[in-house]
């Protein structure tokens, strides 16, 4: 296999397709984390995100109904979520690890009668571009439109914690909730939304493997990207930017992964599947060893139990 | 007129009886939530639920199917009652059970054309120190470097079952093997003596029964389980106090590592007898839940163990019935946590009813 310039284009353009998920459910749990909110059930809501929008297709025949709906479901799964650890107070782990439990259970059983079912073509964009330009056709051209969102969300995502005001209130929930809220600020309210937010970008993150990644539904198609995308939050050390850059790392890696297989490469292929979960930790002792740079995006009541007294 | 009106008051001294009691509130409540779910998928509820809960445990083969399930659960979520007693969020019991029994089955394969008494103790022992050094791996990195113990625990998860499927499909593949992925059969020194003719149900209960036991001399009984306790309540009280976190740290996740370990080389040494891909439904997460539908009490978690191996074996029954898959096991998990956490409301809240005059609701 030669390895020339077209090739390399391709390449890229297939570990941008594949850190599409990764940078839509991490995108999403960042704001949960940054009100403060740690929300352990990514991987449920991905998977739920994934059948839902399937069986909508299916259904439906209609994709933007089955985008649309993956969304929706995670906002509603996002809700049970919500309304334990907000208006019932519980803890934000054991409750995200019963979302995601409860998740892939659920998930089987909804899709009992979707399994085999072949997915439908999704549309992408500029594909007559793709083939003309070499090199940079495959990068920036023939995607569907939920990658380009994909691409921008980290920009709108860092404009909005740093530039809007509502960003702001966000951000004082995250870091001081009793301060926030004795500035007149309804706490639970925001939380309540920043975790419903990352219900919806979770469901389309799944809804991306469903109908647009390998188009098809599978038992546990997710695979422990849920997890990977709570560990690229951390490692991107709450900045959404980072986020976009972790995520094409990790991608990259399964891609590479994918053709180092092909071409007979002597490394196992299960050292290689190991490496993003290997690096995330050495990312995390990296940034956890200097509490200066942790501290500096690190949301300071992150998973912890706000209550007013009434 | 009288209008009743609920009021919610916070309180600090909820009763040990409802502390104990509002388990059971979750596990009915569960049982409905399934019921509605399987009614809504089309199922009769009342038959989904007989076959869910009541068949598979109505002859003996499938009590002895229950402790067997029961017995890898409980002996985790005895070693995760040390962590989450003590505030340490050890979410990867999977890995170091994969991790015991990699280590646990390397030493059975070692063994595996001799006979000898000292074969299984061995294996056992293996088995316990590989998930303790596994363990260890979060609680250094927790300790030294302030590494978040939830996300390390959980990654190392996947590395192990990867380093487990390397290993089974690669080095350790059985050579007469045409292949397939999986290790040689172990010798029967280093299997789990059976306890009754043609049931499954092995002697790896006994360890289950004997760290209960254990677990429970020292959270009540010597002074590392009292330092246990007060770093739970409160960490400053602990520091306070003059505990040295870091040792407790480590030794908790130590022993938490070493009984997942445990269940590891049961659950190949038991009813597998070799190692491969698939040696466990996912027993080091749905511990956690048996760890806290337990109440973190040893006994609490014997009780909630058998419970939570119910819900597999249900969800088995069903998938040979009523053609459900077999995730659905996972749905009732899920719930019996949602429904469990929710109930510690009435814990931390009292819930009042006044009924109160309608021209008093003015003022």
């Amino acid at each position: 296999m030669s390895l020339d310039i077209s090739f390399i284009g391709i390449l890229i353009g297939s570990i941008m397709a594949s850190s599409v998920p990764l940078i839509l459910a991490a995108s999403g749990e960042l704001i949960t984390e940054r009100s403060g909110v740690l929300n352990l059930g990514v991987e449920g809501m991905m998977i739920i995100g994934a059948i839902s929008g399937f069986a909508l297709m299916v259904l439906t025949d209609n994709l933007f109904i089955a985008i649309v709906g993956s969304m929706l479901s995670g906002i509603i799964i996002s809700l049970i979520f919500g309304f334990l650890t907000q208006s019932l107070l519980t803890n934000h782990v054991a409750t995200g690890l019963a979302l995601t439990i409860f998740g892939i259970g659920l998930s089987a059983m909804l899709g009992k009668n979707y399994v085999g079912i072949p997915g439908k073509e999704f549309p992408v964009l500029f594909s007559g571009l793709k083939e003309i330009i070499p090199f940079f056709g495959p990068i920036l051209f023939g995607h569907s439109v939920v990658l380009y969102f994909a691409f921008t969300l980290p920009f709108l995502t860092n404009y909005f914690l740093k530039k809007t005001k509502l960003g702001l209130v966000v951000r004082a929930v995250g870091d001081s909730p009793v301060s926030a809220s004795n500035q007149g600020i309804n706490v639970i309210l925001i939380r309540y939304s920043c975790i419903l937010y990352g219900g919806a970008m979770c469901g389309l993150a799944g809804a991306y493997l469903s109908l647009i990644y390998t188009p098809q539904w599978i038992e546990n198609m997710t695979a422990g990207r849920g997890w990977i995308a709570l560990a690229l939050v951390v490692f991107a050390t709450w900045s959404p930017i980072k986020v976009l850059i972790g995520a094409l790392i990790f991608g990259g890696i399964t891609i590479l992964q994918l053709h180092m297989q092909a071409i007979g490469f002597r490394i196992p292929v299960q050292f290689l599947s190991a490496l993003p979960y290997l690096m995330t930790i050495i990312v995390l002792v990296v940034i956890s060893r200097d509490s200066r740079k942790i501290k500096l995006n690190t949301p300071t009541s992150l998973g912890r139990i706000f209550y007013k007294e009434k | 007129m009288e209008v009743p009106l609920i009021k919610i008051e916070k309180r600090n001294d909820a009763p040990m009886a409802l502390y104990f009691f509002t388990p059971f509130i979750a596990i009915i409540l569960t049982i409905l939530g399934g019921g509605i779910i399987f009614y809504i998928l089309g199922f009769n509820p009342i038959e989904a639920l007989k076959f869910y809960f009541i068949t598979p445990i109505s002859n003996l083969y499938g009590f002895s199917e229950l402790l067997l399930k029961a017995t890898p659960l409980c002996l985790i979520a005895i070693g995760l009652s040390f962590c989450f007693k003590s505030n340490n969020w050890n979410i990867g019991a999977e890995g170091q059970l994969t991790f015991g029994a990699i280590i646990g089955g390397g030493v059975a394969l070692l063994f595996y054309n001799q006979d000898g008494f000292y074969i299984l103790p061995l294996v056992i022992l293996a088995g316990a120190i590989g998930g303790m050094i596994f363990a260890l791996i979060p609680a250094i990195l927790k300790t030294y470097f302030n590494t978040n113990e939830i996300l390390v625990s959980l990654m190392l998860v996947y590395v192990s079952k990867l380093l487990l499927d390397y290993l089974v499909v690669g080095p350790w593949s059985n050579p007469e093997g045409f292949n397939f992925p999986e290790t040689r059969q172990f010798s029967d020194s280093s299997r789990m003596p059976l306890l009754f003719e043609g049931l499954r149900i092995h002697a790896g209960i006994f360890l289950a029964l004997a760290a209960v036991m254990l677990s429970w001399f020292i959270l009540y009984k010597t002074y590392l389980g009292f330092q246990i306790k007060v770093s739970g309540l409160s960490l400053k009280t602990a520091k306070y106090a003059g505990f040295k976190g870091k040792t407790m740290i480590l030794v908790v996740f130590m022993i938490s590592g070493a009984c997942a370990g445990i269940a590891g080389v049961g659950e190949i040494t038991g009813p597998i007898g070799q190692l491969h891909r698939m040696i466990s439904p996912d027993y080091g997460f749905t511990a956690i839940i048996v760890a806290f539908l337990g109440r973190l009490n040893p006994f609490g978690i014997i009780f909630a163990s058998l419970v939570v191996a119910l819900t597999y074996l249900g969800a088995e029954t069903a998938q040979i019935f009523l053609q459900i898959p077999k995730y659905t096991g996972q749905v009732f998990q899920g719930m019996i946590l949602f429904f469990l956490l929710a109930s510690d409301y009435l814990l931390f809240f009292k819930v009042k009813i006044l009924n109160l005059k309608k021209n008093e609701l003015r003022h």
